[in-house]
């Protein structure tokens, strides 16, 4: 019974990683978490309202790279975060979509029934445009979005968001009357994908560093279809009480960053390769000769706290997902039609595309580990049930009643002949189970709960191989270690016995 | 002399249904203590069933059945089952466990002394021709034959009134077969047990046999000594069987 001793020390480990985090909470009071959206120019502008929080005396820390926007309006509203900076246009026409509001004040009112406030625009503009190739664009005398509809061959290369959003694409082809069918391409490839010619026009943001560094054509809007972005801080009405100098700073930054100053800023941290946080720094001591320590962390320090955030995902939510799976499956074995109820619980739970798995926990849990530990929890309980259930079921009758004939009770019977049986065929689903959860808790990075995830986001959003590896490589390494792991596991828990009957 | 020849199980009016599948229909049959009962029959008659509702694994449809004169209770089976050896045809070990746990393991749930444990284990080893290393053995590094003699010592080992044994030699080779066939013969007579035993080859019911109950689909076609079966037979399907099956078994002896 070698087994028993390894459960509470996978136990004592769990709980020494979840009090390890509350530390840092704890000292100097409740900060004000900022937030940001998973692309750069939402991340400099967390870093800048972090700044210039940090710079009225209060605290700050800045989440960053959230989903999407509803993800993170959503912990706004919940009050997981405290600000973040949107666009004017995305709260017009997405998160109050069809609610007929056109005006600045309209929007404030809205936002005030949330306990949410608006500070004035920040200055630029980042509105929707559609870029080419330039010598393409001109080579078909493409020069206005209008033009596009001559062109049905084109391939139109958008984000998923863009093709969502009801300010995006479904209008803009309502609009402009446009034949082609776009194809799905996150935005930070799309650039590439442009100069590579695997599409032929992509969705630009106005202040995009790609657009002057590409030399890229943007379309005309004849039809003065896209709306208008202005950069906003958003902010909980309390924050007023709480951190009223973070406030004043942040209605202080109204107009100072125009769309050229953006569009630098964004240049700086994707072309030229300086941190977010370097170029916010900047910004700030430039404009109002604020001093604010930019970031600056080695890189094994970010990489130890990326490798302690995903391991505390897989440990906590592996551990409570055999917890409850083994039961369940246990349960399921002994009663025929409760067990298909059981399994087929578990097998919808599975179907769930896991990104949608993690989205729909952030009503029930808002954002960050929790939900995201809840997410890998339900994701990994089909395999440790189902293969719990098989083990179970596949011991050969002859055996079992043997058993029962030498007067061996039913719990006995469970302990003593059933589950050591059933024990490689248990440990061989917590593996797929632990392997499948190192994977999809890369996910998690884009709810709040960091791990292997955000350099892997960081790396797609600044084009950086390196920085993705630096996520990718460790999380493989995670997932192989995790089945070495259980092999192990499997070589002191599993009898001999058994293995010698697979082989024979 | 009348309570050693008492019935230790008595089926009365035994009726047992699988679905619609009926296979035994008003069944009645008195096993004798300290005899040995072959129940005999093509596969399907449902003799193996009667080796079940005796171990009280599954219950009649219609009927009773006593042991030692008491209904087998539901519930209270445990207590019960620990006066019966049971033995299978492949044996039915515990593949996870050596020999020795394979023997030991109501012994050790029962929290058995050390001492009483080896002493016994030696015992059964002895008896049953079992060698010393082998118990640290997993079933998988046995063969066929010295596997039912783990399953044969298992099934012994709280020395329980009653040995019931459903074709311990079915999944043997002829010459294993043969020597485990008199081994069990010497130890069925030195043990001086209740044995019932599940087969359907006439010369195992021969050789075993002190009553031998022929039976088909359900019904018991004639019940008595095996010299009555062969040489008054009570009806064709009896002379029938047993002329199928004579001359395998006259080849079984003469290879020994």
């Amino acid at each position: 019974m070698k087994n028993k001793t390894l459960f509470p020390f996978l136990f004592l480990l769990c709980a020494l990683l979840s009090f390890a985090p509350s530390r840092v909470a704890a000292a100097g009071g409740k900060p004000v978490i900022v937030g940001s959206k998973k692309f750069t120019e939402s991340v400099v502008l967390g870093e800048i309202v972090k700044g210039v929080t940090q710079a009225a005396g209060v605290p700050a820390i800045h989440k960053r790279q959230f989903g999407g926007t509803r993800i993170i309006w959503r912990a706004l509203k919940e009050g997981d975060i405290d600000a973040y900076v949107d666009y004017t246009g995305t709260l017009y026409h997405e998160d109050f979509a069809g609610q007929h509001i056109t005006t600045m004040e309209g929007l404030r009112k809205k936002l005030s029934t949330y306990g949410v406030s608006m500070a004035p625009p920040l200055g630029f503009q980042n509105n929707y445009a559609i870029a080419m190739d330039p010598r393409r664009a001109k080579k078909l005398g493409i020069r206005t979005i209008s033009d596009l509809r001559r062109h049905p061959e084109l391939k139109l290369g958008f984000p998923s968001e863009f093709l969502n959003r009801k300010d995006g694409w479904p209008g803009m082809r309502a609009a402009y009357a446009l034949p082609q069918t776009p194809v799905n391409i996150d935005q930070d490839l799309a650039y590439r994908g442009l100069v590579h010619g695997s599409v032929d026009a992509v969705v630009a943001y106005t202040t995009d560093a790609e657009i002057d560094y590409y030399h890229l054509a943007l379309l005309k809007d004849d039809l003065h279809y896209f709306p208008i972005y202005k950069g906003v801080i958003l902010y909980r009405t309390d924050l007023e009480k709480r951190a009223p100098a973070a406030v004043r700073n942040y209605k202080r930054l109204a107009g100072r960053i125009d769309t050229a100053a953006m569009a630098a800023m964004n240049r700086a941290v994707k072309i030229d390769r300086r941190s977010e946080s370097a170029v916010a720094a900047g910004f700030l001591k430039k404009t109002f000769g604020m001093e604010v320590a930019a970031r600056r962390k080695s890189w094994w320090t970010a990489f130890w706290r990326y490798t302690f955030a995903h391991l505390l995902l897989v440990l906590v939510s592996l551990s409570a997902a055999i917890a409850v799976s083994v039961p369940a499956g246990i349960l399921a074995a002994r009663h025929g039609r409760l067990g298909q109820v059981i399994l087929g619980a578990a097998g919808v739970l599975q179907t769930m595309p896991s990104l949608a798995l993690f989205v729909f926990m952030i009503p029930l849990f808002g954002i960050g580990r929790a939900p995201a530990i809840a997410a890998l929890f339900l994701y990994s309980l089909l395999p440790i049930v189902r293969n719990t259930y098989a083990g179970l079921t596949g011991i050969p009758d002859g055996v079992l009643e043997s058993a029962e004939a030498l007067g061996l009770p039913e719990r006995a019977k469970l302990w003593r002949i059933k589950l050591p049986m059933a024990a490689p065929t248990i440990l061989a689903g917590i593996k797929t189970a632990a392997v499948i959860n190192v994977g999809t808790a890369t996910l998690a990075a884009l709810i709040g709960a960091g791990g292997y995830g955000e350099p892997i986001l960081a790396g797609i959003r600044l084009d950086d191989i390196g920085l993705i590896m630096t996520g990718a490589v460790p999380a493989a390494g995670m997932a192989l270690l995790m089945q070495y792991g259980f092999e192990l596991v499997e070589t002191a828990c599993v009898s001999k016995g058994l293995r010698l009957q697979r082989t024979g | 002399m009348k309570q050693a020849h008492a019935n230790i199980f008595s089926l009365l009016n035994v009726s047992k249904r699988f679905g619609d599948k009926t296979v035994l229909k008003d069944f009645t049959l008195d096993i004798l203590k300290d005899r040995t009962t072959v129940l005999l029959g093509p596969s399907g008659c449902g003799k193996s069933t009667i080796l079940r509702l005796c171990l009280g694994l599954t219950a009649p449809t219609q009927g009773r059945v006593l042991f030692e004169g008491a209904p087998i209770a539901p519930g209270k089976g445990d207590a019960i089952r620990r006066k019966m050896g049971y033995v299978i045809q492949d044996g039915g070990l515990f593949p996870h466990m050596t020999a020795r746990e394979n023997v030991c393991i109501m012994a050790r749930y029962l929290k058995w002394p050390r001492e009483k444990m080896a002493a016994r284990l030696d015992e059964l080893r002895e008896m049953t021709n079992f060698p010393q290393d082998g118990l640290s053995s997993y079933p998988a590094q046995l063969s066929g034959g010295q596997q039912q003699r783990v399953a044969l010592m298992r099934a012994l080992m709280l020395d329980p009134d009653v040995l019931l044994m459903d074709e311990p030699l079915g999944a043997l080779d002829s010459i294993i077969r043969h020597r485990l066939q008199n081994d069990l013969k010497d130890i069925f007579s030195r043990l001086r047990k209740t044995v019932v035993m599940v087969t359907h080859d006439i010369g195992e019911a021969g050789f075993f046999g002190d009553k031998v109950v022929l039976m088909r689909g359900g019904a018991i076609e004639q019940a008595g000594r095996f010299a009555d079966l062969v040489h008054k037979p009570a009806n064709g399907f009896v002379r029938e069987y047993i002329a199928a099956q004579r001359g395998v078994a006259d080849v079984l002896e003469n290879a020994g």
